[in-house]
């Protein structure tokens, strides 16, 4: 078989195991509880035949492509950004409020909301990065701690300044509504977005800058050995701080589904979670693009479908259940798989140059 | 010899991993009261069998017997209880607890309520160490010590918790010579109080010197077993591989007058605020088409100035120069650029990618040299063929170049290294211990290359911990010690006792 075929099914082998780990377990307390796993997950996964599931699971998806792909590329290099959600948030109300204040044509507006919410999301990393290249203050504590920050100064600084008392339909106060120019239209009206173009876009470029240009290969090298990479004149404090802007500008992007595409201002739930959701969906898929879009459209599919459980008289907190352990599945399952993994691939070479010596090839 | 049971009987060991047959049908009798040395080729198999013998894994088939009792040991402590004890290459000490306290550890001594018993400890200890003569002050922190009396600690810890039977992994691996002759003193008092020792080394002329009895392991089976008083140090190289050895060449051309690496009053501050200075008032120079040797106990200075020259490291005083321009305040990359090539320390630490497949490797500092891009992405077509280019060239064996680094040996990782940055027509080559790990047959090649490539007038700095290979390959040897080039010796009147004196600080000369 294609050693590059190969690899990619032992990649995603441990993803895979993961969901099914996950099926099983939820069934266990499905049964405890004394529900019927069978009609729970023929409820759950029946509603994939219906187109309107379908398209609130892609709608669901688009953030957590964007969001897993911001923290799929600090992974890289071994770079742990948690703070997408500060990120994206910081990005919602700069966007909404500069969006709101400029006057500019349809795709320009579009655009210009688009680079500023990139900025806003690496205006935000950028402190973490500062810190970890300056001060040697791991990502990981600043970006958690930067996240608290984000949330309070994002909640206060609408309160005070942006929000906008309307007598609007809406129970949530707003911020200033975004002109019409910078809305981003549907593809199926009020269902589904075309944000989602955005985000397989994100992708593909992620794919590109990762694996096929000089900067991707850098940024790997450093993950993989940032000794080796260190010696070969790659400057690890120049890569800490490219990747991270870069992880944050993609952060910034998570929230525009929701604001350009669907509530035009901001409000304080605007895009809640979608951050943290989306170092799940980096995880289940493996850092890779293509598995980062199936993950985030199956954890968009059972965000959707689980409404459906209720009327089955399943909580449907269960979906909850079942994504956290696929997320622990998949840590440990992929250690596992990794393991085996080098074993196949030590034995395969060992076995490969022998049979290459017993019919007289040198290598 | 005396008669009885042997201390250690292996009866026919085959022990495989997937794809790998480690070893095959070993045979080892290893008399009581002896010195025992297991030479090989790295990769022949002496480690596997040591960790079958102390209970790391099992073999698949053959049978164990210590002091005549068949036994299988499932784990470590249970080859303990049976008076097995391992030295391990890699010292496993906690630097900040004394050498009482790391001896104890993990079989401390206690009176009633769990209180410590140190003075019994260090009562036992102190006995235990004037019986095979070892001196050591038992309440110095061990990151004080130096790298011999480390051993000693690994040696006394062992035997604390009742070895019989000592196993040492290449222990003279780390020393200076005159460090070897007082371990070798302190084994044979070993041995004279009751102990038996098993050696593992490829150091022919030590295990000619020490042992009793020497077992030769050759691609996973035992070959021989002989005395030293039966062999000669060649004879012994080639029950090992096999075949006839490669004459050290000796050089026809002759050394350029360009200078390709010149270093000028170099200081690199120490670790921390206020230390001595790592490097102090370095001055050398690298003529084209010279071997210029770096002789030196490790951690006196060579890796710090490796990564002064590279820039890796901030420099508090003095210039490096490549190929006539100053590079001193330049970044690393320029400086590859110059012309400067460098084989590191540890090559899975700053050498490789280990899980990033061998073209990667091979890309690996040169992507910025013509022909490895197309436009912003990678020229990968181009890049897989050079890498080909260098698996063939070098001798690396390996299936393809789309294999993981980590599935190599060490001989051919190394290989792919010498290769990669061979290839870039370096100016000047820093070679970090270039022969460290691999097995005889790599080490010939990359001599070969390494020769080759100062003939066509490569400036090579070589640093190595093999005097032979020092003597063999370099030109002139400078010596450093605590951070100073304290001597300049001509190879041709350097033997390793010289050498091991002015390594050890012993004798100091003014720097040429």
């Amino acid at each position: 078989m294609n050693p590059k075929l190969q690899r990619m099914l032992v990649t995603s082998a441990s993803s895979v195991l993961a969901v099914l780990f996950a099926l099983v377990v939820c069934a266990v307390l499905l049964l405890i509880t004394g529900k019927s796993p069978v009609d729970a997950y023929s409820t759950l996964f029946g509603a994939a035949g219906d187109a309107k599931v379908l398209q609130g699971a892609l709608n669901r998806a688009t953030p957590l492509m964007i969001s897993a792909a911001a923290v799929a590329i600090g992974f890289k290099m071994n770079l742990f950004n948690i703070g997408v959600e500060g990120q994206m948030r910081v990005a919602l109300l700069t966007t909404a409020v500069l969006g709101a204040a400029v006057k500019l044509p349809a795709p320009l507006h579009v655009l210009f909301c688009l680079v500023v919410a990139m900025a806003a999301g690496a205006a935000w990393s950028g402190i973490a990065a500062y810190l970890k290249v300056a001060r040697g203050v791991n990502e990981v504590i600043s970006t958690i701690m930067l996240n608290f920050i984000a949330l309070s100064l994002v909640a206060w600084s609408f309160d005070d300044f942006f929000r906008v008392d309307t007598e609007s339909e809406s129970l949530l106060v707003k911020s200033k509504e975004l002109p019409r120019s910078a809305w981003f239209p549907d593809i199926v009206d009020r269902r589904l977005s075309g944000f989602v173009v955005v985000a397989v876009a994100v992708l593909a470029i992620f794919w590109a800058v990762v694996w096929k240009t000089r900067f991707g290969f850098r940024l790997r090298a450093s993950g993989v050995n940032p000794g080796s990479a260190r010696v070969s004149g790659v400057d690890p404090k120049r890569m800490v701080v490219i990747s991270m802007l870069i992880s944050g500008a993609i952060a910034g992007l998570t929230g525009m589904r929701a604001l350009l595409g669907d509530v035009h201002a901001y409000q304080n739930n605007l895009g809640e979670g979608q951050g943290f959701n989306g170092i799940a969906v980096a995880l289940l898929g493996r850092n890779h693009p293509v598995g980062i879009f199936v993950s985030a459209l199956l954890f968009g599919f059972l965000g959707e479908a689980s409404g459906r459980l209720q009327l089955e008289e399943i909580p449907k907190e269960i979906v909850t259940i079942m994504t956290g352990v696929i997320v622990l599945a998949v840590v440990i399952i992929n250690e596992a798989v990794k393991q085996w993994d080098n074993r196949r691939t030590q034995r395969a070479a060992a076995a490969a140059l022998e049979s290459a010596a017993a019919v007289g090839v040198t290598a | 010899m005396t008669a009885g049971p042997y201390a250690v009987e292996l009866t026919g060991i085959t022990k495989t991993f997937p794809g790998v047959r480690a070893n095959y049908d070993i045979d080892l009798r290893v008399q009581a009261r002896t010195i025992h040395a297991i030479v090989g080729e790295n990769g022949a198999g002496k480690s596997t069998l040591m960790k079958t013998l102390y209970g790391l894994h099992q073999p698949d088939s053959g049978s164990i017997a210590v002091n005549g009792a068949s036994v299988h040991f499932k784990s470590p402590t249970e080859a303990i209880a049976a008076g097995i004890g391992m030295v391990h290459q890699h010292f496993m000490l906690a630097d900040n607890l004394t050498v009482v306290e790391n001896v104890i550890l993990g079989s401390e001594p206690v009176r009633g309520r769990g209180v410590i018993d140190f003075d019994g400890a260090r009562r036992r200890l102190g006995q235990l160490a004037a019986s095979i003569g070892v001196q050591l002050d038992l309440d110095a922190r061990v990151e004080t010590l130096g790298v011999g009396q480390r051993q000693r600690v690994e040696i006394l810890k062992v035997l604390y918790r009742g070895a019989k039977i000592l196993i040492l992994d290449e222990p003279t691996a780390v020393l200076v010579p005159q460090e070897v002759d007082e371990l070798f003193a302190n084994l044979k008092s070993l041995v004279a109080e009751g102990a038996t020792v098993i050696f593992i080394s490829h150091k022919l002329d030590e295990v000619l010197q020490v042992s009793d009895e020497i077992t030769v392991i050759r691609q996973g089976t035992t070959v021989a077993t002989v005395r030293p008083s039966d062999i000669d140090r060649r004879g012994l190289a080639e029950l090992m591989v096999g075949s006839d050895l490669p004459d050290p060449a000796g050089r026809e051309t002759s050394i350029g007058d360009d200078i390709v690496l010149s270093v000028g009053d170099l200081d690199v501050p120490g670790a921390v605020k206020g230390a001595k200075l790592a490097l102090d008032d370095i001055n050398l120079a690298v003529h084209s088409g010279e071997v210029l040797g770096v002789a030196g106990v490790e951690g006196n200075g060579q890796f710090e100035l490796c990564e002064a020259i590279l820039g890796l490291r901030p420099t508090s005083r003095g210039s490096v120069q490549v190929a006539g321009s100053d590079m001193s305040s330049a970044p690393v990359r320029a400086r590859l650029q110059a012309g400067i090539s460098y084989i590191p320390f540890d090559r899975h630490r700053e050498g490789l990618l280990l899980d990033a497949p061998l073209w990667e490797n091979t890309l690996l500092g040169r992507e910025d040299e013509p022909g490895h891009m197309n436009g912003p992405f990678l020229a990968l077509r181009r890049v897989q063929a050079e890498c080909r280019r260098i698996i063939g060239r070098f001798g690396v064996r390996t299936p393809s170049e789309h294999v993981p680094a980590f599935a190599l040996s060490g001989g051919n990782q190394q290989k792919l290294i010498v290769g990669r940055e061979m290839s870039s027509q370096p100016k000047v080559l820093l070679a970090a211990h270039p022969t460290r790990g691999v097995d005889v047959g790599a080490q010939a090649a990359i001599w070969a290359e390494l020769r080759a490539a100062r003939d066509a007038g490569l400036g090579v700095l070589l640093i190595s911990a093999d005097l032979d290979e020092l003597i063999g390959l370099s030109d002139r040897i400078v010596v450093m010690f605590d951070g100073r080039i304290t001597a300049e010796l001509d190879p041709e009147r350097a033997t390793p006792e010289l050498l091991g004196a002015y390594m050890t600080g012993e004798m100091q000369e003014a720097a040429a």
